[in-house]
C-alpha cells in the first residue's frame, strides 16, 4: 500500500494513538508477583497463562485486536493502520504480550485465507478472545528443518482422520484447544509434498498425549505431541486433501512475516537497542559504566543502525518505487532471518558487556536487571532456529530470490 | 521502547530521475569505457559530462533562478546511487558539493557568479575540506586567510582535492581571525606548483593536493559574510550522504558480477553458488545491500530537515554502506576464484573505488565514534 493513499489523516492518526495510549495507560495490568515469560513460546505455569489470556481478552473486548480482520468473524473491519497504531502503543508502553500467537499470527490468517467459511465462524473470534489457544503442529522428531519429509499419519475413516505419529518443539501445547496440523494422508504419492493435508486437530481428543520439554533456560514452554490412533473429525481439513504443503508453506509466509494479515499486537516482549544502551549505563566494568568504554559505545552505535534497518525495511515495503528491481521481495524474505539474528546477537552482546554481574542468572537478587538478558540470549535461539533456521533461510533466500543453484 | 515511524519521502519528480539514470548509465557506462577514461589524465569523458548537463544533472538542487531544477538536496541520490553502481568516475560529486556550499555561503552576486555555469556544465567546481593529513572534521582545517590592504593572502595545505588540476573555480575553507570562511579560487589564481596528484587506489578517480602558500585573492574572492563552518559542516553532511550512496552502489555492482559468477561457473559438476558456503555469504551481502538502501532512502528523506537528524542519517548511512561495500568487494574477488585476482576481471574496479569511497569523508569507525557522542550520551 502506498503511503499517500493511507485511509487517515495525520491528525486523526494522532489522535487515534492518544486514545489508545489513555486507554492502555488505564487498563495495562500491574506487574504480577510471579516471573513473566519473554515471549509466547515460555508459557512456564498456570499463573501467567491465566494473566496472559485475561490481558488478551481485555484488548480483544476494548476493540484494539484483529481490527482489521473481517466483521463478521470478530474482527473489527477497520483498515490495518488502525491496528499498527495500537500495536506500536502497545510497545511503546511496554504491555504485556498476546498469549495467543500462534492463533493470532498464523492459523487465524490461514484460516481466513484458505480456510472454509464454517472454519472462519467457528474459530476466528475465539482465537482473537484467548478463548481457545492454538499450537503447532509441523516439527517431528525425525524431521525438523525438511517439513516435506513429515510421517506423521493421517487415515481417513468414515467421518474422521486416525492421527498416528508424533509432533515435537509444541508450544503451548498443554493449554492449546487446537492445533494447525501437517501429517501424511498418501505415502504413495508422487512426491513428498503431495502426500501431505493440514489439519484444525482438537487438542482435547483421546489418544493425544502432551510431555513437557524442558528448554536451556530450566523453564518450561514445549512439549512433544504424541497421536495414538486420535480421531478428529474431517471437517478440520484444510484445503483438499495432499494440498498440505501448500496451506503449510501459507503458515510459514505469516510466521516469517512475509506475508501481512495477522491480528496484530506484539507476541513477544519488545526488546530494543535502547534497552541494550540502558543496560550499558547500568553495567559496572572495573567500577565505571560501559557506557563509558569507547569498544563498547561502538558496538552500541551498530546495534541502533542495524536496528534502524530493520524498521526502515519494513518501511520500505510499503512503496512498491523504494524496492530494489528483481528483488522486490527482499525485505520481507529477510525480516525473520535478519529480526532473530538481531535480537541473539544483541542479547549476547548486553550479557557480555554486564562485567562481574555477567554471569548472574534470573535468581540471584544481584543479577541486573532479574537477569533479564541472560534469560533472554537463551530463549533467543527459539526465534533463530523455530519457524525454519537461519541456515535454512539462507537457502530458500538463496535459491528463490537470488536464483542460486539447489545445494 | 519503540520509537518513532521513520518516514520514508519519495517523490515522482525523484523515481522519474532515478529511472532515467539507470538507464542512462546503464547504457553508457560500461565496463569498457570505464577502462578507457580511466587512462585520460582528467579521467573523464567530456561529451558524457555535456550529456549529463543536458539531463539537468548538474542542476538537480540549485534554485530554478540559477537554472536548476530545486529538488531537495536528497534527490541527488537517484542519480548518486547508479554512479556507484556502473563506476562512473566525473567531476560530480566534487562540482555538486561545491555548488551546494556556494549556494550556502555566497551572496546572491557570487551565486549569479557561478551557479548557471555550474547547472550547465560550464564550470567544473571543487572544493578542499580536508587538511594536509586527510583529517576528516572541519576543525583541522589548516588553510590561513590573512586580511592584506587589499584582498586577501592564503597559507597552509589541504588534501584530497577532488578535479583540482582542471578545475574552472575551487572554494577554500580557511581561518580567519573571524572564524572560518570560504573562498573562491580560480584556476588563473593557481601556480602550476601548487598542485600535486594523489596517486590513488581507485585509478578512475582524480584527487589532488593544494599547497595555498602565497595565493593572492581580491575582496570578492570571500564568499558571503560572516562564519561559515554551520556551511561547511553542511557540506561535510552532503558528502556522507552521496558518498554513502555511490558504496550503496558499488556494493551492488560487484554483488552482480559475484551473483552471475555463482550462477555460471561450475566445479565439481554443480554452480558454485549451489555450495552453502557462498550460497550464505551472498544472501548475507544482498540482505547489506538492501540495508544500506534503506538507509540511503532514509537519510535523503531527512536531509532537508531537521539537522541534527539528518546528520545522523548520514552518518548512518556513511559507515554501514562503506563496510557492506568492503564485505560485497572483498567476497567478490575471493568468490571468482583465481579471476577475481586479475585486472581482468571487473571485480578489481570495484574493490578499488570501495577502497576509495569508504575512506573519503570519514570512515565507518571514526562516524560510529561520532555517532556514539550524539546518540548514548
Amino acid at each position: 500500500m502506498s503511503q499517500d493513499k493511507q485511509p487517515i489523516s495525520t491528525e486523526e492518526r494522532d489522535k487515534f494513538a492518544q486514545k489508545v495510549r489513555a486507554w492502555l495507560k488505564r487498563n495495562m495490568p500491574s506487574k504480577p508477583d510471579f516471573r513473566l515469560p519473554l515471549t509466547f513460546m515460555e508459557i512456564d505455569n498456570q499463573a501467567q497463562f491465566d494473566y496472559l489470556c485475561d490481558w488478551q481478552c481485555r484488548v480483544y473486548e476494548a476493540g484494539y485486536l484483529g481490527m482489521s480482520w473481517p466483521a463478521e468473524y470478530g474482527g473489527g473491519g477497520l483498515p490495518q493502520v488502525y491496528q499498527d497504531i495500537v500495536t506500536r502503543e502497545m510497545a511503546r508502553l511496554q504491555a504485556p504480550f498476546m498469549i495467543n500467537a500462534i492463533g493470532l499470527s498464523w492459523a487465524g490468517p490461514t484460516i481466513l485465507k484458505l480456510g472454509t467459511e464454517a472454519q472462519k465462524k467457528r474459530y476466528i473470534k475465539k482465537i482473537l478472545s484467548a478463548e481457545e489457544i492454538w499450537c503447532q503442529g509441523f516439527s517431528e522428531p525425525e524431521n525438523g528443518s525438511d517439513l516435506g519429509n513429515a510421517q506423521t499419519r493421517a487415515v481417513r475413516d468414515g467421518d474422521s482422520y486416525v492421527i498416528n505419529g508424533s509432533k515435537i518443539w509444541t508450544s503451548q501445547a498443554e493449554y492449546a484447544a487446537h492445533m494447525i496440523l501437517i501429517a501424511r494422508t498418501d505415502p504413495e504419492a508422487p512426491n513428498k509434498y503431495a502426500g501431505l493435508s493440514f489439519f484444525l486437530a482438537p487438542m482435547d481428543t483421546p489418544g493425544i498425549e502432551i510431555r513437557r520439554i524442558r528448554k536451556m533456560t530450566g523453564e518450561y514452554g514445549f512439549a512433544q505431541t504424541f497421536f495414538d490412533d486420535a480421531r478428529i473429525p474431517a471437517d478440520t481439513l484444510v484445503g483438499e486433501e495432499g494440498q498440505g504443503w501448500n496451506v503449510a508453506m501459507a503458515v510459514l509466509a505469516f510466521e516469517r512475516g512475509a506475508a501481512l494479515g495477522q491480528a496484530g499486537g506484539n507476541i513477544m516482549s519488545v526488546i530494543t537497542s535502547r534497552d541494550l544502551v540502558e543496560t550499558a549505563r547500568k553495567s559496572l566494568r572495573d567500577g565505571r559504566p560501559a557506557l563509558e568504554d569507547v569498544r563498547i559505545r561502538e558496538q552500541l552505535v551498530q546495534f541502533m543502525i542495524e536496528e534502524r534497518c530493520l524498521r526502515l525495511g519494513r518501511q520500505r515495503g510499503r512503496d512498491q518505487r523504494l524496492l530494489t528491481p528483481g528483488r522486490e521481495f527482499a525485505p520481507m524474505l529477510l525480516g525473520k532471518l535478519q529480526g532473530s539474528e538481531y535480537m541473539r546477537r544483541m542479547a549476547a552482546f548486553a550479557v557480555s558487556m554486564q562485567g562481574g554481574q555477567a554471569p548472574l542468572y534470573v535468581d540471584d537478587p544481584m543479577a541486573l536487571d532479574g537477569g533479564v538478558w541472560q534469560r533472554q540470549h537463551m530463549n533467543s535461539y527459539s526465534a533463530t532456529i523455530g519457524g525454519g533456521t537461519s541456515e535454512i533461510q539462507r537457502n530458500i533466500i538463496g535459491e528463490r530470490l537470488l536464483g542460486l543453484g539447489k545445494g | 521502547m519503540a520509537a518513532e515511524e521513520l518516514k520514508l519521502k519519495y517523490t515522482d519528480e525523484q523515481a522519474m530521475l532515478a529511472d532515467s539514470a539507470w538507464g542512462f548509465l546503464r547504457e553508457r557506462c560500461t565496463s569498457d569505457k570505464v577502462r578507457e577514461w580511466m587512462d585520460l589524465s582528467t579521467g573523464y569523458d567530456t561529451t558524457l559530462w555535456q550529456e549529463m548537463a543536458d539531463l539537468g544533472w548538474l542542476g538537480i538542487a540549485l534554485p530554478e533562478e540559477h537554472g536548476g531544477s530545486c529538488l531537495p538536496a536528497g534527490a541527488l541520490v537517484s542519480v548518486v546511487e547508479p554512479m556507484g553502481r556502473y563506476l562512473l568516475a566525473t567531476p560530480f560529486l566534487a562540482t555538486t558539493l561545491a555548488g551546494q556550499l556556494l549556494l550556502g555561503t555566497a551572496s546572491k552576486a557570487q551565486c549569479r557568479e557561478w551557479l548557471p555555469a555550474i547547472a550547465k556544465g560550464e564550470c567544473i567546481a571543487t572544493l578542499a575540506l580536508s587538511d594536509a593529513g586527510g583529517s576528516w572534521v572541519p576543525e583541522h582545517i589548516d588553510v590561513k586567510a590573512s586580511r592584506m590592504k587589499k584582498g586577501w593572502r592564503l597559507e597552509g595545505k589541504a588534501s584530497g582535492v577532488l578535479e583540482l588540476a582542471y578545475a574552472d573555480l575551487v572554494l577554500v575553507p580557511a581561518r580567519t581571525d573571524q572564524g572560518l570562511a570560504v573562498f573562491a579560487v580560480s584556476r588563473e589564481d593557481l601556480s602550476y606548483t601548487a598542485i600535486e596528484r594523489e596517486q590513488l587506489v581507485d585509478e578512475t578517480r582524480r584527487s589532488y593536493r593544494l599547497d595555498c602558500d602565497g595565493i593572492q585573492l581580491d575582496d570578492s574572492a570571500r564568499l558571503g559574510k560572516g562564519d561559515a563552518t554551520a556551511a561547511i559542516h553542511d557540506a561535510h553532511a552532503l558528502a556522507w550522504l552521496l558518498v554513502g550512496s555511490e558504496l550503496t552502489g558499488v556494493a551492488d555492482g560487484a554483488f552482480s558480477l559475484m551473483l552471475d559468477y555463482l550462477k555460471t561457473r561450475k566445479q565439481f559438476g554443480k554452480t558454485i553458488g549451489s555450495y552453502q558456503a557462498l550460497k550464505h555469504p551472498a544472501v548475507e551481502i544482498m540482505a547489506q545491500i538492501e540495508d544500506s538502501r534503506g538507509l540511503m532512502q532514509y537519510a535523503a528523506s531527512v536531509f532537508e530537515g531537521d539537522k541534527g537528524e539528518s546528520a545522523v542519517a548520514a552518518r548512518m548511512l556513511k559507515a554501514y554502506a562503506g563496510e557492506t561495500a568492503a564485505y560485497a568487494t572483498d567476497r567478490a574477488v575471493q568468490f571468482h576464484g583465481a579471476f577475481g585476482f586479475t585486472w581482468e576481471c571487473d571485480v578489481q574496479l570495484y574493490f578499488r573505488r570501495a577502497t576509495w569511497a569508504r575512506h573519503v569523508f570519514g570512515d565507518a569507525l571514526h562516524h560510529r565514534a561520532r555517532l556514539a557522542d550524539l546518540l548514548l550520551d
